[in-house]
């Protein structure tokens, strides 16, 4: 019983003394911001890497969510005769809540394991060490562009996937399910706010993709510089970010939209 | 140029230095020896500051290398080359802009004479035609090779070698050799080689410290350690399996254990 005890406390020390390790990272690559600034191509390579490179699986993505979504709409409101509501629900799941978790869980497991797995090899392999003697900071040079273009890019991959998952959901109603155009793209239009529903989805996919890069850059600089250390960052990655993701979905959807 | 006094570090509750000091003077080939495991790469990232020792100090031309500020030190690293036992070259860029990374991080040079200057760099080590290769096509003793352009790239006043000669043929390991002691001559550089290579070391070293168990166990000139009569140096030097380091890792006797059940 005491044994039991003190191994739970001992890993709720261990976790919490990672995650000081994992702000003070943090805070060491903010405080090399400034400096970045001044190297902008630096940011618009990492641009391409996490953000161009990860679009595809997005607009494949959200397109089918748009598809279905629209599909099952259909079925539910269909029996009350308010099939023509299809787009807002459509719409309004998208912008709320599926287009930044769909994108944030895709981003983890795309972009943030391919992040991980880079640095934790560039450490294997001792290129962060050689940077360092070569008196060039890594957390500058390899940490900070990264993190910037994936809290930059992650944004814009929700936004293309609430876009193709609107016309996903078009294709389906009005040339599936024979919903005339005109209401389709008007009720969207209609019951949609700017404010409340696609700018709240768009801030929650802001604090995503900063969570998410953040936990993928740390795992890879942390990570034990052997294959199977790698690996196991790597996974750690994907499990922490997705569940990073749906948890901080549940309290943002909270203070947003609801009276908790 | 380097003086460690009175420095231990540990791993974890292993001990890994206790209590040593020397010296690495300037314009000299100083070899750190001794056997695998013993922590000559940690004295190596120690000097460098990329640890901190538990208690003790490491000045270079007298500055203490772990109370500097993050910006001091960074400063302080570009009067530091370092060769990595891997050769640590950047895997998505080829040879000539490898050796290019640090110029053009650290100076505003134009272009043509980042050129020139990569290209000299290149051509002391003989790979000036290799530098549109990527590190993936280059053979482990090529790699080595750029891996040296690299740390000389900021004409450096010290370069460190850690394991310069290990996994390398003979013509390669010839070739490193040559070049670490030219190198040291025409740069006046101070060099510091990590190697557990006998030959090849005491071939090029002027000062020799031999580390063992976290302590210098013996040090002098390759002639004095030659004809050192400790045994333990002995050993090493004449690469004998057994003696004071024992062939077999600490167990029951033989017959004990093949009769248990």
């Amino acid at each position: 019983m005491l044994d039991q005890l003190q191994l739970t406390g001992q890993r709720v020390i261990a976790v919490f003394a990672r995650l000081g390790q994992a702000t003070l990272f943090l805070y060491q690559i903010i405080m090399t911001l400034p400096g970045l600034m001044l190297r902008p191509s630096l940011i618009i390579k990492q641009l391409y890497s996490t953000g161009v490179q990860t679009l595809l699986i997005i607009v494949v993505a959200g397109c089918f969510v748009g598809m279905v979504l629209a599909l099952q709409a259909y079925y539910v409101l269909v029996d009350f005769g308010a099939e023509d509501s299809i787009s807002q629900m459509v719409v309004l799941t998208l912008m709320r809540e599926l287009g930044p978790v769909i994108t944030g869980l895709l981003f983890a497991g795309r972009a943030g394991s391919a992040l991980t797995a880079e640095i934790g090899l560039m450490k294997s392999t001792e290129q962060l060490s050689g940077m360092e003697m070569m008196a060039i900071d890594p957390m500058q040079r390899v940490m900070a562009p990264r993190i910037l273009a994936g809290f930059l890019a992650m944004p814009l991959l929700t936004a293309v996937f609430m876009a193709v998952g609107v016309l996903g959901g078009y294709l389906v109603a009005v040339h599936g399910v024979g919903i005339f155009e005109g209401v389709y793209w008007s009720l969207a239009q209609l019951k949609v706010d700017f404010y409340s529903d696609l700018m709240n989805g768009m801030i929650k996919s802001i604090v995503f993709g900063f969570v998410i890069v953040w936990i993928a850059v740390f795992e890879g600089y942390d990570s034990v510089p052997t294959s199977e250390g790698l690996g196991q960052a790597t996974t750690r990655t994907v499990v922490h970010g997705s569940l990073a993701v749906l948890g901080l979905d549940f309290l943002l959807t909270a203070i947003m939209f609801g009276d908790i | 140029m380097i003086e460690i006094r009175n420095m231990s570090f540990s791993r974890g509750s292993r001990k890994i230095f206790d209590n040593i000091s020397l010296d690495i003077p300037r314009g000299k080939v100083t070899a750190i020896m001794g056997p695998s495991g013993t922590g000559k790469t940690t004295l190596l990232k120690l000097i460098g500051g990329q640890l901190r020792p538990d208690q003790g100090s490491i000045e270079m031309d007298g500055n203490n290398v772990h109370q500097l500020t993050r910006k001091d030190l960074y400063q302080l690293r570009k009067r530091m080359g370092m060769l990595f036992q891997s050769g640590a070259l950047l895997t998505d860029i080829n040879v000539f802009d490898n050796i290019a990374y640090p110029i053009r991080e650290h100076t505003k040079l134009d272009e043509s004479l980042i050129r020139s200057l990569v290209l000299m760099k290149l051509n002391a080590v003989g790979l000036r035609g290799a530098r549109d290769l990527m590190p993936s096509e280059l053979s482990g003793g090529m790699a080595r090779r750029v891996a040296m352009a690299r740390a000389i790239a900021l004409d450096p006043v010290m370069v460190m070698y850690d394991e310069p000669f290990t996994g390398q043929d003979p013509i390669s390991m010839g070739v490193l050799v040559n070049l670490i002691r030219s190198m040291n001559q025409s740069l006046h550089l101070s060099s510091v080689v990590v190697s557990h290579d006998v030959p090849e070391t005491l071939s090029i070293s002027d000062y020799i410290y031999l580390i063992s168990d976290g302590c210098i166990v013996a040090q002098g000139s390759p002639e004095e350690l030659k004809n050192s009569s400790d045994p333990w140096v002995q050993q090493f030097i004449a690469g004998q399996p057994d003696g004071p380091v024992p062939f077999h890792f600490s167990a029951s006797p033989l017959m004990q254990d093949l009769l248990q059940e």
